[in-house]
């Protein structure tokens, strides 16, 4: 049913027909309307059977969490930057685990300094976590994302978090359909754990591993996130055709067709990159677009296989690695490496800046005319930054 | 179960021959549960795995086998599954350091929407876990009232990181961050947390402590407890040889003296209130002779003796006995 | 695309307001986008709150900067930002205030304004006769429905009920009404011309 909500509501909404069984969550701006909207759903008996626990902190959402999937309930939470970090250990152990969590992150700026607004600096601190990370380009996308989330998650014992823009598109109003609960169903079975706290079959979840094994419980993540970059395409087409739309997943291609300039971006701010392309194809200029829906595991070969006519690449980043430059660029250099196409950074939206139609025309202009620096900080305010480099 | 206030011959056996099967501790059955194995990799005298056999077994008594337990980082997860073996015969989750009863929590959450609340929980960890790193998602825990027995082993000290003081190290015990140094040797006076008392303020529908001296009285609590629902919390004393300085085979006289002197009282409580305690069986033992069995108090009987910190001490003891009536009741 | 932009203070419903434009727009068959400048939350400070509406799917995040339309809820925001940024010739002002247009000083932005597309309605007051409470957002809504003719007055009364429990649905479904007949009434009267309802498209 197509309805106009906020992307929260449609967030908690899928997350319903998903049907968990726990839900967990610590509030933290720009995700609590989500968990707000569940919480109302349990006590209404609109999810049910669920428990929805009220925790102390990120740390004992994750935790909470972790315990349920263990003992056989699909869990589910949601957090954003500080709670991302705050759940760190817990981050790494339920992926160490194979608990097949599912967590939206209300993609959130981390402190210091302390900001609520939208940038991707908190999932991509945790990129090594062994979450998959998808990120949502609009609030159908989120919405659809969550499906493909549990199931991908329960199939491979592996984590997910999708990542959705905090403000951007947490708490934008826009058109979403909603599936029903048949059809959710009929992608998402019933969970049917791994291995699971059975007092008729016990077993020891989480035992010391030395030096003799860590390596291949270590291997063996590595190649479960492998198997991950093959299901997500296969999953994505299944969803597609079960809720009758594309879902667009690992990549989002957008008039890649004679694009001798490429934006590769990820999350919310691909909409207006794609604007921004149709102007510029208006106006003569071979520029295309490829969304990242999969970070983690990075599609590498797909993007090699998307990237293999263009030029040059412009990846437009909402984190940075301070010293180095670009995270998402790092991944891409090494996928592309011996493909003739060369790859700027353009940092953007840091802390919630407004990421403008006008300055992307201007970036990318300047990148088709091979004018643009390897790094660059987007609509960064030179004055401001003056008498502090003056200083230094 | 309910155990006769008996006072006879071998009466801290935990078979006590002279007993009625049915009155006999859980360990002095021959089908005890065994859940926890031997082959297990504690030190030789370890008060922990002791302690855990024995309430595991108990809980696993009370509770036909329906049980699952989430362990905290610390000595007793780490001698008990070293990959490729464990020694647990029981459902059981390592958690983190800081989290298992947040991750017992969850289990029991999950349980429940399952419709299986039939099967416990059991959340347990050491003191560092418990009473420091834990504290938040212990008290979550009690505040939300989640339905979790949560078992301390109190050995006061992080024995498993090489003997480190912690939340739950008594005053002037020598640790290796409270060094037998200075004018004021070994863990300062005016800390640590009671976290009995403070569970007592959460008004969870029952806690109580105990220790390895006494495996009738330890097993008694668990059943208690697991007669309840919802947060319960269990304290139980476990002297640790390598981090107190003691003879292996003195774990459980300490742990009786502990109790003997009053530094460690014996009581329940229900929903913030006490509503038993176990009297001193004689006069209360001078705190004097409890800490020089322990090389961790070893500083305190050099020359010149540290008399005026032994009166701190037994100033605490003294304490105890009146906060909790604890003396014994002269013969009429 | 019609883009409008929602001045006000925190706690007026500015948000809201963007909200159930958003809703209305849908509700009349049309792609919409709203969504909120993420201020501060506290009650009193500047707001915005953008909404987009379009025949086709909506695709651009940006905060709206070249306004079609500018509604402002709180007036006093005139001395302390630039509330008619970017505003497009001709671009529609619905303002909220029971002064007119001199008592306004709206000269100060006459530049900017066109005067048969600039309406005044006291939609704070006509909130409180209604619903009893000082939140125009829902009035200002129906005063938009006449002013632009961009959403229907039945689309804006059923958002109203939708996101609203009664009686404050049915209050604010009230003035949302009386706005609409008031501003009706001061485009008739003020210029003779009939509203045009055509969607402007916008470079």
């Amino acid at each position: 049913m197509r309805d106009q909500v906020e992307g929260s509501h449609a967030i908690a909404r899928a997350v319903v027909r998903c049907r968990p069984q726990v839900v967990c969550a610590y509030p933290i701006s720009p995700q609590t309307h989500i968990v707000e909207a569940l919480a109302a759903a349990v006590r209404t008996g609109e999810l049910a059977p669920c428990e929805f626990v009220n925790v102390e902190s990120e740390f004992a959402a994750l935790s909470v969490a972790i315990g349920a999937s263990a003992a056989g309930s699909r869990a589910y939470t949601a957090t954003s930057s500080q709670g991302l970090l705050f759940m760190a250990e817990a981050l790494y152990n339920a992926a160490g685990l194979g608990l097949p969590i599912v967590m939206t992150v209300a993609n959130r700026a981390l402190g210091a300094p302390i900001n609520i607004w939208n940038d991707h600096s908190d999932s991509m601190s945790q990129r090594d976590s062994g979450w998959v990370q998808l990120y949502a380009a609009s609030n159908q996308h989120a919405a659809d994302l969550h499906l493909l989330a549990f199931r991908l998650a329960e199939e491979l014992s592996v984590p997910v978090m999708v990542c959705v823009d905090g403000f951007v598109l947490t708490h934008a109003f826009e058109a979403v359909d909603l599936p029903d609960a048949a059809r959710v169903d009929r992608f998402l079975p019933a969970f049917r754990p791994r291995q699971v706290l059975d007092p008729e079959h016990p077993v020891s979840i989480g035992a010391m591993v030395g030096p003799d094994a860590f390596t291949e419980v270590r291997y063996l993540a590595h190649t479960t996130a492998l198997r991950a970059t093959d299901r997500i395409p296969a999953l994505a087409a299944e969803l597609a055709s079960v809720l009758g739309r594309p879902v667009p997943a690992p990549l989002h291609p957008y008039r890649l067709a004679g694009a001798e300039t490429v934006v590769v971006a990820l999350g919310s701010v691909l909409g207006t990159v794609q604007d921004t392309v149709d102007e510029l194809r208006q106006g003569g200029r071979k520029v295309g677009a490829l969304g990242l829906t999969a970070f983690r595991p990075f599609p590498a070969a797909a993007l090699r296989q998307a990237l293999t006519g263009a030029t040059r690449v412009v990846v437009l980043e909402r984190a940075f690695t301070p010293g180095v430059g670009g995270i998402v660029t790092a991944d891409l250099r090494a996928a592309l490496a011996d493909l003739d196409v060369s790859a700027r950074t353009v940092v953007a939206g840091l802390g919630g800046r407004a990421v403008t139609r006008d300055s992307l025309r201007r970036v990318l202009t300047a990148a088709h005319e091979d004018a643009l620096a390897p790094l660059t900080f987007l609509d960064l305010r030179r004055d401001l930054v003056a008498s502090a480099e003056r200083g230094a | 179960m309910a155990y006769p206030d008996v006072r006879q011959t071998a009466d801290r056996t935990a078979g006590n021959r002279l007993l009625p099967l049915r009155q006999r501790a859980v360990q002095a059955d021959p089908d005890r549960p065994g859940t926890l194995a031997s082959g297990h990799r504690a030190c030789q005298g370890c008060g922990e795995a002791l302690g855990a056999r024995w309430v595991l077994d108990a809980a696993m008594r009370a509770t036909g086998g329906r049980l699952v337990t989430v362990n905290a980082t610390g000595c007793l997860e780490v001698f008990t599954t070293p990959y490729p073996e464990t020694a647990w015969r029981v459902a059981w989750l390592h958690s983190l350091f800081g989290n298992a009863p947040a991750v017992a929590s969850g289990v029991a959450a999950a349980l429940r929407a399952q419709g299986r609340t039939d099967i416990r929980v059991v959340g347990q960890g050491g003191d560092g876990g418990t009473v420091d790193i834990g504290f938040g998602t212990l008290s979550g825990m009690f505040e939300r009232d989640d339905d979790v027995l949560y078992v301390c082993y109190d050995n006061e000290a992080y024995m498993n990181t090489g003997v480190q003081r912690s939340g739950a190290t008594p005053p002037a015990a020598r640790t290796s961050t409270t060094p037998a140094l200075g004018p004021a040797p070994g863990n300062p006076f005016g800390q640590g947390k009671d976290v009995p008392r403070i569970a007592m303020a959460h008004e969870v529908p029952y806690v109580a402590t105990a220790t390895v001296a006494d495996p009738r009285d330890l097993e008694r609590k668990v059943f208690r407890a697991m007669a309840f629902r919802g947060a319960r919390y269990l304290h139980v004393l476990v002297p640790c040889p390598l981090g107190w300085g003691a003879a292996p085979h003195d774990t459980i006289h300490l742990a009786r003296l502990a109790v003997q002197t009053g530094l460690f009282p014996l009581f329940e409580a229900e929903a913030g209130e006490v509503v038993a305690v176990t009297r001193l069986p004689g006069p209360k033992v001078p705190v004097a002779e409890y800490l020089r069995r322990q090389r961790r108090y070893a500083h305190l009987f050099a020359e010149p003796p540290r008399t005026d910190v032994i009166a701190a001490v037994q100033a605490i003891a003294d304490r105890n006995i009146a906060r909790y009536g604890l003396e014994v009741v002269p013969d009429a | 695309m019609f883009q409008v932009r929602i001045h006000g203070r925190g706690g007026q419903g500015v948000v809201t307001a963007a909200e159930l434009l958003s809703v209305a727009a849908f509700l009349d068959g049309r792609h919409a986008q709203a969504f909120p400048s993420f201020g501060s939350e506290r009650t009193g400070a500047p707001v915005e709150a953008y909404c987009r509406i379009s025949p086709r799917p909506i695709r651009l995040r940006e905060p709206v900067r070249r306004p079609d339309a500018v509604i402002l809820q709180d007036p006093s925001l005139r001395k302390h930002l630039d509330v008619f940024a970017g505003l497009a010739p001709g671009g529609y002002v619905l303002i909220n205030s029971q002064r007119d247009w001199r008592g306004l000083d709206l000269d100060a932005f006459a530049d900017r304004l066109t005067p048969d597309r600039t309406v005044i309605v006291p939609a704070t007051q006509l909130a409180l006769v209604h619903t009893g409470r000082p939140l125009p957002n829902a009035a200002l809504l129906g005063g938009f429905a006449a002013l632009t003719g961009l959403i229907s007055l039945s689309a804006v009364v059923v958002a109203i009920r939708r996101r609203f429990p009664d009686p404050v649905a049915e209050g604010n479904v009230a003035a949302a009404r009386a706005a609409y007949r008031q501003v009706q009434a001061s485009l008739s009267v003020g210029t003779g011309l009939a509203v045009d309802g055509r969607e402007r498209a916008h470079a």
